[in-house]
C-alpha cells in the first residue's frame, strides 16, 4: 500500500498538477491558431510574463491577502491576467496585425512570433534579473498530509495549498471558457470564424473584435497557467523554452484549433511525462517475491531519466505526426 | 501558401530583367562599410583578437548558408540551428580527442559493444512482431504484442545501458576520443547532422511550416539535453579541452598567425561552398527549386516531386549546419554542451540571414559576418551603457541598484536579436541584399 501511496504521489497528483498546466497554456495556443493560422511561438513567454506581473504586484502589496486569507499571489492574478490580456492584444497591434496586413506567409508570422519571444524574455530578465524566486512573498506555503485509513499505509498523500488552487481554478477557467464558446454570441462567432473566416466575415461578424478578444482570452489563460505554474515551482524568467515543446505536443495531440482537445491534450502529455519518469521498480518490489528466481529487477526501471523528461513530449509528438496529424479529435488544416 | 506569389516578385518588372548586368553599386558600399568596421576593430582591439572574431565570423557564415538555403530557397523555417550546431560539435570533439586507454584497455568496450548488439536484436524482435499479421495473427493482437515486447525490450536495454555506462563513468572517467584529424569529425558531423535532418524533415514533410519549426525546435533541445547528461560520453558539464587543430596550434606559432591560418582553413570551405550553392541555384534543380517556393500548387502541376525536393534541401541545409558546427567546436578548442544555447547559436543565425538577404548566398555572408561584428562589440557597449545609466540614476535619483548589473546588461542583447528580428521581418522583409530575380524573357 505504501508503494501505491507514492505512486499517487508521484504520477497522479504531479501529473494532473503539470497536466493542468501544459491544458491551460494549450487551449491558448490551440485558440490563436484557429483564429490567426498560425503558432504562437511567444505564448510560453506571454505566461512568463502573467507569472512575473503576480510577483511585481505581490512584492508591491505583501500583505493584502492576509486580510481574507489567501495567498497574495491569487488575490493579484485577476489583475494580471487583465495586464497580460493587454499585452496580447498589445503584441498583436504592434508586432502580427502589419505582416497580415501585408499578407505573409504564415510562416513569417511564426517567425516574428520567435522575435517577440526573445523581447519579452529579455525584458523579463532586465526586469527580474535571471534567478528564481517565489511567488510566496510574505505567506506560508501549507502542506497538507493526508493519512489514509488502512493498516500498515505510514506514508501520507501529499498535497500543497498551490496544488488545490491549481486544480480549483483549473476547472472553473475550462467551464468559464466552454460557457463562453457554446453560449454567448461572441464565442460563438469566434468558432464561426474558426471554421471559415470569409463566410463569418460575410454574415456580418466583426473579425477584429474576435482577434482582439481571442488575444485576450489567450492572454488571460497564459497569465493563470504562469502563475499556477510559479506557485507550485518558483518564478524562473526562463521558464518558457521548457514549456514550448509540451504546450505544442499539447495543442497537436488534441487536434490544432480544438479547445477541449487541447484539453485533454495537456493531461496526455503531463501524465506521459510523469509515467514516464517514474520508477516502476517501486510498484513491482512488493511481487519481487512471487517472481521466478532468474527474474531480477534493475533497481531503476524509470523509461527515462528525469533530465530527459523533455524527449517524451517529442515523443508524443512525433508519434501523432506520423500516425494521426490531424491530432486525437479531428483537428483544423495542416497542409 | 496560396499568397506566395504575390509577395515574392513586387520589384521584378520587365525592364529589370532585359537589363542584364547591373553595377553592383549595392554590394560594394555594403561590403565596403563591412571592411572599414573590421579594420576598425582590428585598429581598437588588437590583432589576435579581431582575427579570432573573424575566424568565428566564418563559421557563422558557414551556418547562415545552412539556414538561407532552407529559409530563403525553400522557404522552410528551421528553429532548432542549435541542436544540429551541438552534433556538429561533439563530431568534432570525438573524432578528434586522443584516444583514451583508461576505456579501451579494459574491457568496457566489449560491454557497450554487447548492450549495442543487445539493443539491435531488440528492435530486430519487435520490427518482426510489427509484421506478425502477416502470419495470421489477429491485428489487434499483433499491435498489443508489439507495445508489449517494445515497452519490455525498451526497459531491458536501458536498464543494461545504463550499468555500462555508470560502470564506463566511475573506471574510465568517459570514452575519450579517436585521435583522428579534425576535418574527419567535421564530415561525419554533417553527415550525422543530415541524418537528424533527414529523420526530422521526413516526419514534417507535406504537413504546415509550423511543424516542421516546432519539431525542430524540439529536436535541439533534446540533443542538447543529451549531450549535457551523457557524462560517459562528452563528459557533460565537465567539458573536453583542448581540441586539437588542423592548423598549427598557437602555442607552435603563437596566437595570430595560428588564428589566421585556421582562418584561411575556413575560408577556403566557405568558398567552395559558395561556388557549389551558386553553381547549384542557377542550374535547372536551383529553378526547380525556386519554382517550388513560389509556386508550389502550378509546380506539382508540372510533375516536380515536391516533398522529395523539400526533404533535399532540408537534409543539405542541415549538412551544412553540422559542419559549421564542426568547425566552431574545433576552434572553440572546448567542447561544452551547456555553451550550446538557443539565442547564440538559433536565432543570431535568424538574424544574419533575415538580415543579408534570405535566398542570396552573398547577401547571407555579409549578414554572417556584420551581425557577429555588431553581437561580439555589443558585449562590451552593453556593459558601459548599463554602467552609464546606472551612475547618472544612482546621481540623480538616488537609485539603489542590484549587484548584478553585469549579467543584467547582457540579457539586454536578447532584447535587442529580437526587435531586430520584428523589425527586419516589418521592414526589409528581402534583407539588406536581396535575391536576384532573374526572368529568362
Amino acid at each position: 500500500m505504501n508503494e501505491l501511496v507514492f505512486f499517487i504521489n508521484n504520477v497522479v497528483i504531479s501529473g494532473s498538477v503539470s497536466g493542468s498546466i501544459y491544458a491551460i497554456g494549450a487551449v491558448g495556443v490551440t485558440l490563436i491558431f484557429s483564429i490567426m493560422r498560425f503558432a504562437h511561438f511567444a505564448h510560453a513567454d506571454v505566461m512568463t510574463f502573467g507569472a512575473f506581473m503576480v510577483l511585481l504586484l505581490t512584492t508591491a502589496f505583501p500583505a493584502a491577502g492576509a486580510s481574507i486569507g489567501v495567498p497574495t499571489a491569487l488575490l493579484m492574478l485577476p489583475l494580471a491576467m487583465l495586464l497580460t490580456a493587454g499585452l496580447a492584444v498589445g503584441i498583436d497591434k504592434l508586432f502580427y496585425k502589419p505582416l497580415r496586413a501585408h499578407g505573409v506567409k504564415p510562416i513569417v508570422l511564426v517567425i516574428a512570433s520567435l522575435g517577440v519571444t526573445l523581447i519579452l524574455q529579455g525584458l523579463i530578465r532586465l526586469f527580474s534579473g535571471t534567478g528564481g524566486q517565489s511567488l510566496y512573498v510574505d505567506d506560508r506555503k501549507e502542506i497538507f498530509r493526508l493519512a489514509l485509513p488502512f493498516e500498515g499505509v505510514r506514508a501520507p498523500i501529499v498535497v500543497t495549498e498551490p496544488q488545490i488552487y491549481l486544480f480549483v481554478i483549473t476547472i472553473v477557467a475550462v467551464v468559464a471558457l466552454h460557457l463562453f464558446l457554446n453560449r454567448s454570441r461572441l464565442g460563438k462567432a469566434m468558432r464561426a470564424m474558426s471554421d471559415n473566416p470569409e463566410l463569418a466575415q460575410a454574415s456580418g461578424i466583426n473579425t477584429n473584435t474576435i482577434v482582439a478578444v481571442t488575444w485576450m482570452i489567450a492572454g488571460a489563460l497564459a497569465a493563470i497557467a504562469g502563475t499556477l505554474l510559479s506557485l507550485d515551482v518558483t518564478f524562473k524568467p526562463d521558464l518558457s523554452f521548457f514549456l514550448l515543446l509540451p504546450i505544442f505536443a499539447a495543442a497537436i495531440v488534441g487536434g490544432v484549433g480544438h479547445p477541449y482537445g487541447a484539453i485533454a491534450g495537456g493531461f496526455v502529455v503531463g501524465f506521459a511525462e510523469t509515467l514516464a519518469v517514474f520508477n516502476w521498480n517501486i510498484l513491482l518490489r512488493p511481487f519481487q517475491d512471487s517472481f521466478p528466481s532468474w527474474l531480477e529487477l534493475p533497481s531503476n526501471l524509470a523509461f527515462v531519466g528525469t533530465e530527459y523528461k523533455i524527449v517524451v513530449p517529442f515523443f508524443i509528438l512525433v508519434a501523432i505526426l506520423v500516425w494521426r496529424p490531424t491530432g486525437l479529435f479531428k483537428g483544423k488544416v495542416i497542409s | 501558401m496560396s499568397h506566395s506569389a504575390k509577395t515574392r516578385d513586387t520589384s521584378d518588372t520587365p525592364q529589370d530583367a532585359t537589363q542584364t548586368r547591373r553595377f553592383p553599386l549595392r554590394e560594394l558600399v555594403l561590403f565596403g562599410v563591412l571592411l572599414v568596421a573590421i579594420l576598425a576593430v582590428y585598429a581598437t582591439m588588437g590583432a589576435a583578437y579581431s582575427t579570432r572574431m573573424l575566424v568565428e565570423a566564418a563559421c557563422y557564415a558557414i551556418l547562415a548558408l545552412g539556414l538561407t538555403i532552407q529559409w530563403g530557397y525553400a522557404g522552410q523555417f528551421n528553429a532548432g540551428v542549435m541542436g544540429f550546431v551541438a552534433l556538429g560539435g561533439f563530431c568534432a570533439m570525438f573524432f578528434s580527442v586522443p584516444v583514451n586507454d583508461a576505456f579501451w584497455g579494459t574491457t568496457l568496450p566489449g560491454e557497450f559493444g554487447r548492450v549495442l548488439l543487445y539493443g539491435a536484436a531488440a528492435i530486430l524482435l519487435i520490427v518482426g512482431a510489427s509484421k506478425l499479421d502477416r502470419l495470421g495473427v489477429p491485428k489487434s493482437l499483433r499491435t498489443f504484442i508489439t507495445v508489449v515486447l517494445g515497452v519490455v525490450l525498451y526497459l531491458v536495454v536501458i536498464s543494461q545501458l545504463r550499468e555500462v555506462t555508470d560502470a564506463i563513468e566511475s573506471q574510465a572517467g568517459f570514452v575519450g576520443g579517436l585521435g583522428l584529424p579534425p576535418w574527419v569529425g567535421w564530415i561525419v558531423g554533417g553527415a550525422l547532422a543530415g541524418g537528424v535532418g533527414y529523420f526530422i524533415g521526413h516526419i514534417c514533410l507535406g504537413l504546415r511550416s509550423d511543424y516542421l519549426a516546432i519539431a525542430t525546435l524540439g529536436i535541439a533541445e533534446i540533443i542538447k539535453a543529451f549531450l549535457k547528461n551523457s557524462d560517459w560520453l562528452t563528459r557533460g558539464t565537465a567539458t573536453v579541452s583542448p581540441l586539437p587543430w588542423p592548423t598549427p596550434g598557437p602555442a607552435e606559432v603563437g596566437f595570430t598567425l595560428s588564428r589566421a591560418l585556421y582562418l584561411s582553413v575556413t575560408a577556403v570551405i566557405i568558398a567552395v561552398i559558395f561556388l557549389l550553392l551558386n553553381r547549384a541555384y542557377n542550374a535547372p534543380w536551383g529553378r526547380m527549386i525556386r519554382a517550388i517556393r513560389d509556386n508550389e500548387v502550378s509546380a506539382a502541376a508540372m510533375g516536380k516531386d515536391i516533398n522529395k525536393r523539400r526533404l533535399e534541401i532540408f537534409v543539405l541545409g542541415c549538412i551544412l549546419m553540422g559542419i559549421g558546427g564542426g568547425i566552431l567546436g574545433t576552434f572553440n578548442s572546448l567542447f561544452d554542451p551547456q555553451g550550446y544555447l538557443p539565442l547564440n547559436h538559433t536565432f543570431l543565425v535568424l538574424v544574419m540571414v533575415i538580415l543579408g538577404g534570405p535566398g542570396n548566398n552573398l547577401g547571407t555572408i555579409f549578414g554572417a559576418v556584420a551581425v557577429y561584428i555588431i553581437w561580439i562589440m555589443s558585449e562590451p557597449l552593453a556593459l558601459f551603457l548599463m554602467q552609464l545609466a546606472v551612475a547618472f540614476g544612482e546621481g540623480a535619483f538616488g537609485w539603489d541598484t542590484p549587484g548584478n548589473m553585469d549579467s543584467r546588461a547582457l540579457q539586454a542583447r536578447v532584447l535587442v536579436i529580437g526587435v531586430l528580428i520584428t523589425m527586419v521581418l516589418r521592414f526589409a522583409p528581402k534583407g539588406l541584399l536581396p535575391e536576384k530575380i532573374k526572368s529568362h524573357s
